[in-house]
């Protein structure tokens, strides 16, 4: 059974010409348990807006996101904050780590809407993406490379079954952008999570075991790797 | 972690507006209690300072200025009054208890208060409270040169037994207005928490012979404090005919503590301006409480979104704000008690060297109860406002 499973999904918002666009409209895809994809598109092809479908923060029009048989579309908004507290992590671009917690808290929010912080956890992730020597310093006195690690510990922190991970190296170098990618990925395959992951960084193709274009996406049945889809 | 610990570390990530905030509430808070507690606390105590007497029969003028002089031993006599007037009053069948007071000579500011023994040794200043000499003391002999020093005079001149000193003319201390006399103390006086405190008592015949006084006013008083029989209840009536109403010589204070009272009533305008001031500046306080935490708000936009992306529900942000605030009213709310407790015993201070009067910031009112939960109030009120903003945040829009 597919973990992620998106059929007839449609979002759209009222465009500035009057009427609406969808600027989501996926017919059908799938993830299985802890499969790695790359989910490409150009800028504003929807990508950022179907992470969000996935993790409910926005409601689709139409369609329905099976994660793990539950229609997250479905849900009470409530329920959904919860579906995202216990089974997704999230990686963002920007990081988006909270400026007024140290390290190590900002690893704990991560499960702290969850099953509740596990300090013992959040330090063995601190320590795996090699800052365990940071936890109590606070964002503004890291890297880049060094926050998107934390932020990628905070992702992995509820033992999500599903990690989306939204242009996580955008924002850094090259070396860093190739070490938070390594990251992501180990980190997702020793905890047995499955990996949407969105750029629109050729250069990553290579990393991936199956590919998915966004553009054909959003037009034809697009199934998993099982199912063949784009590769 | 906790949506409590969040909310602390909201207030403490914005440390100098929090702490202007909890200032102006915690300025707030004392200032409720000030005005309203405080100032309760001082009129009970200044009428229930009126040394146990019932009435005080003075010369021909204001009650008030006879009460403050021969009670309080404050403001100056309106003038002087026959030793017969004085016996006569003391005749009277209602009265238990007469004592005649002479006032006109300091030591050093502190007023020397003329007085009979008796007054020392057998009047109850309050139920069941007389008046005792510390350790080692003795209480004046009638037309001695001795003394009796108030022990708040005692403890500021550091006087003992045994000490001398020279008496000097007037209510103010003058050094080039020494008298002659040399008198020696022969006892101090415990703490009574009244007005007898801040004076030196001494012979009555003292202040009427003193050198330099007019000796044709050798056998004058200041005034006479009266103590009625129990039960006399006509008593206050029939003297008040007889002294304000029928005679011009006199005036007779009665009851002598409702004059206080009225005279806290005249100076109600003066409390109804603090009061105004106290609750705008409780107002003020709710302001800037919605104010940081509304402009947080702007800023903290994306962390809210970041903790909704992370799983927190609407309720949940809703909560660390509204803590946000509540945590900030609280800690204002203590800081008040603790400024309050400064101020109050800083005025209790200025008012007992001033008056004698205790004041105990301590004496529970009603105000210590309203004037926090007010202010709490206040603060979660004023702290609505951004809590909705943060409910009603829109996670995807502010998600960068």
């Amino acid at each position: 059974m597919a973990l992620l499973s998106i059929r007839g999904l449609v979002k759209g918002y009222p465009s500035e010409w009057g009427g609406r666009v969808d600027v989501v409209n996926v017919i059908a895809f799938e993830l299985q348990p802890g499969e790695q994809v790359l989910l490409q598109g150009e800028s504003g092809s929807g990508k950022s807006t179907l992470l969000n479908l996935i993790a409910g923060i926005v409601v689709a029009d139409s369609g329905e996101i099976l994660l793990s048989g539950e229609n997250v579309s479905s849900l009470s908004e409530s329920a959904r904050d919860t579906h995202r507290a216990r089974s997704l992590g999230y990686v963002f671009q920007d990081f988006n780590l909270l400026n007024g917690y140290s390290c190590l808290e900002n690893v704990e929010l991560g499960m702290s809407f969850g099953e509740g912080a596990d300090r013992e956890y959040a330090l063995q992730l601190l320590a795996r993406v090699g800052l365990a020597n940071r936890q109590n310093y606070r964002p503004d006195q890291l890297s880049q490379g060094q926050k998107q690690r934390v932020a990628i510990a905070r992702a992995l922190a509820n033992r999500p079954k599903l990690v989306l991970a939204d242009e996580p190296t955008g924002n850094l170098d090259p070396t860093n952008a190739a070490i938070a990618l390594e990251l992501i990925q180990s980190l997702c395959r020793e905890n047995g999570a499955a990996l949407l992951f969105v750029s629109h960084d050729s250069q990553l193709l290579s990393k991936f075991g199956r590919v998915v274009d966004l553009a054909e996406l959003n037009q034809a049945a697009c199934l998993s790797s099982k199912g063949g889809g784009i590769e | 972690m906790r949506p409590v610990a969040m909310a602390f570390r909201g207030v403490r990530e914005r440390r100098v507006s929090s702490i202007i905030t909890i200032l102006a509430v915690a300025l707030a808070c004392s200032l409720l209690m000030l005005v309203w507690a405080f100032k309760k606390e001082a009129e009970q105590s200044f009428a229930g300072a009126n040394g146990g007497f019932d009435a005080v029969l003075g010369p021909r003028g204001s009650k008030l200025q006879i009460v403050l002089n021969a009670l309080y031993h404050l403001d100056e006599s309106p003038g002087l009054m026959k030793w017969k007037d004085f016996e006569q009053v003391g005749k009277y069948p209602a009265i238990e208890a007469a004592y005649p007071i002479a006032v006109g000579d300091n030591y050093r500011g502190y007023r020397l208060v003329g007085t009979v023994s008796d007054y020392l040794s057998k009047h109850s200043y309050a139920e069941d409270r007389h008046f005792e000499v510390e350790e080692g003391g003795a209480l004046f002999e009638e037309k001695s040169m001795n003394a009796v020093v108030g022990n708040l005079v005692a403890r500021r001149l550091g006087m003992k037994v045994g000490d001398t000193f020279h008496p000097y003319h007037g209510l103010i201390y003058n050094e080039s207005a020494k008298h002659e006399e040399i008198y020696t103390v022969t006892g101090i006086l415990k703490p009574t928490g009244t007005p007898a405190d801040k004076v030196i008592w001494i012979p009555i015949s003292g202040i009427q012979t003193m050198s330099g006084h007019d000796p044709s006013a050798a056998t004058d008083i200041s005034a006479a404090l009266l103590k009625f029989k129990q039960g006399a209840n006509m008593a206050g009536f029939q003297l008040d005919m007889l002294y304000n109403k029928q005679g011009n010589r006199l005036t007779l204070a009665w009851p002598a503590n409702r004059t206080i009272v009225q005279f806290f009533d005249k100076i109600s305008w003066f409390d109804k301006i603090l009061q105004a001031v106290a609750v705008l500046v409780a107002i003020i306080a709710g302001g800037s409480i919605l104010a940081i935490l509304h402009n947080a708000m702007n800023e903290r936009k994306r962390d809210i979104a970041v903790l909704r992306a992370l799983g927190a529900k609407r309720f949940t942000v809703f909560t660390i704000t509204l803590l946000e605030a509540v945590g900030m009213t609280l800690a204002g709310v203590v800081a008040g008690f603790v400024v309050y407790l400064v101020l109050g015993f800083s005025i209790g201070e200025v008012v007992q060297r001033e008056t004698g009067v205790l004041l105990s910031p301590f004496t529970y009112n009603s105000a210590m109860i309203w004037a926090p939960m007010g202010m709490l109030g206040i603060g979660v009120f004023s702290g609505l406002l951004p809590s909705l903003k943060a409910y009603r945040t829109d996670v995807s829009k502010n998600l960068s």
